[in-house]
């Protein structure tokens, strides 16, 4: 389905309004608006001589990819300690785009990521490094985006299983490495990664996870890295998808957390900030959007209970918004996409400006996608819970079935393994309904 | 620090390998394999240091000189958290004076104010010497510099909490509040503060004038918005115990004010309204509030914050919903009007750009 552009004169009105008292806040946000202004002026006469506008660098993004794939410049050294990340950001920007690497790349793949294995459980950022869940994280779904066999037997469950012991506290909380720092993202990456391996979330492992999760909403109704702390993007994604894949919500405002969602979108820019009287950035295109989502299916999924449903079929930021800006101020005509006009290209801000361009152009599964410009702008489904192709997700749990690793004694308070078959995870709001109230 | 860092680097730098106390250590090579994949292209240096790094990792060997060692790898990659790692097991095994590493990590923090492990870093050293005495004045010279800088936010709220140093936050917050008023973290920071000394009705009413007066300032700031709304949620009250509150928003309605935020505070007082007279079974007109309401997340959707048109359609639909609930009363489960609202044409979104 083709979109609609805004009108870019119309919208103008939409610009933010500092009513004679200047701050630094209002001077910065300012400038980035009349920067986004000089993007949208210009392609709003350039598509009035052609309508396939705006135009998205889909061969540029590409060759970008392949070449970081193999060789980085010296400037990518402060990312030495990520290289997993930098492994995962390339394929899953691939995945956006639809391109596949041959299979002798992606062996040699597989091979690196084996080199982070650690002999305790879990990946490190390189080899002979120590091992920390965010790189851990990183390499699991980069072994789910490849799907062989080959690749998901690399995951090696049982190192997994032991590492998230090894973080786990005994509130449930998790430390990003032994002796590290305990944040948000350590409970998401945690679950995450013991998922696809194929640990149930009753498992003893996440007792008390949801609950300390809870305590990072705050006030405005976004989650903050831990508690007390502000309201952000980039936590309230990993909080609120780490609640989602532990199926529990109970404690949790979605109230308040949708609003505090939406309103991120900028109203002029189209694009999200990460925090309130923040700049927007292209990368909390999938945070904020996938955040959005996620929330509409834990609406769903509480609606069921409390027998008391509201049609949300469509997905409640503005869709064609978040794509102008994406598309229009984003971009890099020789490959990779930034933060904002005026930044350079980088792995990061590729990987999350294009899933968040896939989280917007692709929500309900039984419509037709919503694709600004040219129908070739399309690119593919992510799952908004893992971002990583729907597809590999269902094969990830499907050899993990294959493989059990989980005894009975691991899980709390069950009779049965009740285990996670999504029957569908592109549609990620039937998930797991029956295990809700867990 | 950058000065002295580069000269260092540049001038009188001699690599490991060149050094003749370091000449009975085999550096090792970082093993990527035959075709490496994301390959960095290092400088010189840097595969110097780490293959040196790497050597004593292996051996485990903690002395000064692997102290030192861990000086230049940090410099080249303050995120490398095995590095960090190895370093808090030399200090501990060496016994070293812990402030004289509480010096060094603040200046690698002034370095590198947004780095995850420099800041756990520093909490680790803190903890261990069990003395928070610089931890304000640290952090408030990174917010100098970033008023917004969430690891310095983060550090700060746990030297406070750890340590109970609530004493003068809030002069501190004032003091920022009054350089950028839309400082989203300095609102997030009173509320916590606020929290710790309890949201009793008294403070509340404190603090809503405090929100109230700085919406004067500028009306369309989200941040002391957000304040407002928080106290009034997080307490547990209802909007219409602060009568200033309403008054308040009418008159800024009522001279012309449109700013989304203030619209969006009506529609959740008119909501809670409404379904309070239900819920009471008061005689006033339910109707009358009900229909502020709707049109007010009309005016949202097609004029005032035309970018989450969406959300204001489901949050009128949403209220029809429940107030058709609400009329029913809450002990009947299974009510006909829910049906009909679930069904009904108009209840759904439709996708159609404004
Ligand atoms: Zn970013």
């Amino acid at each position: 389905m083709e979109g609609h552009t805004r009108n870019f004169t119309e919208i103008k009105s939409a610009k933010f309004d500092d009513e004679n008292l200047e701050t630094l806040t209002s001077i910065e946000q300012i400038k980035v608006e009349n920067l986004v202004e000089k993007c949208f002026d210009r392609i709003e006469q350039l598509s009035s001589m052609d309508n396939t506008l705006p135009y998205f660098y889909r061969k540029e993004h590409i060759r970008f990819l392949e070449r970081c794939l193999r060789f980085l410049s010296t400037g990518y050294e402060c990312l030495d300690a990520s290289r997993t990340w930098l492994v995962y950001w390339i394929l899953q920007s691939a995945h956006c785009l639809n391109f596949k690497f041959s299979y002798e790349v992606l062996g040699d793949v597989i091979h690196f990521l084996k080199k982070c294995r650690c002999p305790s459980g879990g990946f490190a950022g390189g080899p002979s490094q120590l091992p920390h869940l965010a790189p851990t994280y990183a390499a699991v779904l980069s072994l789910c985006l490849i799907e062989t066999d080959e690749a998901l037997e690399a995951i090696d469950p049982e190192g997994i299983k032991k590492f998230l012991w090894s973080v786990r506290e005994e509130n449930g909380a998790f430390r990003m490495h032994v002796d590290g720092e305990i944040d948000v993202r350590g409970a998401y990456c945690a679950i995450t990664v013991g998922r696809l391996s194929g640990i149930s979330p009753q498992n003893k492992l996440f007792e008390g996870t949801a609950n300390w999760i809870a305590k990072c909403q705050t006030y405005e109704g976004g989650f903050g890295g831990s508690p007390n702390l502000e309201a952000h993007g980039g936590y309230s994604f990993c909080g609120a998808a780490a609640l989602a894949l532990l199926n529990d919500v109970s404690t949790v405002n979605l109230k308040s957390l949708l609003r505090w969602a939406v309103y991120r979108q900028m109203r002029y820019e189209g694009g999200f900030q990460g925090r309130t009287n923040k700049l927007v950035d292209g990368c909390y295109s999938f945070w904020m959007g996938s955040l959005v989502h996620v929330i509409q299916m834990l609406i769903e999924k509480n609606s069921c209970h409390d027998g008391y449903t509201i049609n949300i079929d469509e997905l409640m930021f503005h869709r064609e918004a978040l794509q102008e800006y994406i598309l229009i101020c984003c971009q890099k005509p020789h490959g990779g996409l930034i933060d904002k006009p005026g930044k350079p290209e980088d792995l990061y801000h590729t990987c999350y400006t294009l899933s968040g361009l896939s989280i917007a152009q692709n929500f309900n599964s039984t419509k037709q996608p919503i694709v600004i410009g040219n129908p070739d702008n399309e690119v593919l489904p992510t799952h908004p819970l893992y971002n990583i192709a729907p597809k590999a997700v269902m094969k990830a749990y499907f050899y993990a079935q294959q493989h059990p690793i989980e005894s009975e004694e691991d899980l709390v308070g069950c009779t049965k393994n009740q285990h996670n078959d999504e029957q569908n995870p592109a549609n990620g709001q039937k998930e797991n309904e029956g295990n809700a109230d867990q | 620090m950058s000065d002295s860092s580069d000269e260092e680097f540049n001038e009188g730098y001699v690599m490991y390998r060149h050094r003749r106390e370091w000449s009975d250590v085999h550096p090792i090579k970082q093993n990527d394999g035959k075709n490496p994949i994301v390959a960095i292209a290092y400088s010189e240096r840097f595969l110097d240091v780490y293959d040196y790094f790497r050597a004593i990792l292996a051996t485990q060997e903690k002395s000064e000189r692997a102290l030192e060692l861990t000086n230049d790898a940090l410099k080249l990659n303050a995120a490398n958290y095995t590095v960090w790692q190895y370093r808090r097991e030399i200090i501990k095994a060496l016994k070293k004076d812990l402030y004289e590493e509480l010096n060094y990590i603040a200046d690698v923090i002034e370095d590198n104010p947004k780095n995850y492990q420099v800041w756990h870093h520093r909490r680790v050293i803190v903890e261990w010497l069990n003395d928070p005495s610089e931890e304000l004045l640290l952090t408030e010279k990174i917010l100098d510099l970033d008023a917004k800088n969430y690891h310095a936010w983060q550090h700060r709220q746990w030297a406070i909490e750890t340590f109970s140093l609530y004493d003068n936050e809030l002069a501190y917050i004032d003091k920022l509040l009054s350089a950028d008023v839309r400082n989203n973290s300095a609102w997030n920071q009173r509320f916590f503060i606020l929290k710790h000394m309890g949201l009793t009705l008294e403070t509340v009413q404190r603090e809503i004038h405090y929100a109230i007066n700085r919406i004067r300032l500028v009306k369309n700031n989200e941040s002391s918005w957000n304040y407002l709304k928080g106290l009034l949620e997080s307490g547990d009250f209802q909007i219409s115990q602060f009568p200033d509150v309403e008054a308040f928003t009418e008159d800024l309605y009522n001279s012309g004010n449109r700013a989304p935020y203030l619209l969006a505070f009506l529609v959740d007082m008119y909501i809670e309204k409404t379904l309070h007279i239900y819920e009471t079974n008061s005689y006033d007109d339910p109707e009358i509030f009900a229909r502020k309401v709707y049109e007010i997340c009309d005016m949202l959707a097609n004029h005032y914050d035309t970018i989450r048109y969406k959300y204001w359609k489901y949050i009128s639909q949403k209220f029809r919903t429940e107030k058709e609930r609400a009329k029913v009363g809450p002990n009947n489960d299974d009510t006909p009007a829910n049906e009909e609202a679930t069904n009904s044409e108009e209840q759904k979104l439709n996708g159609e750009a404004n």
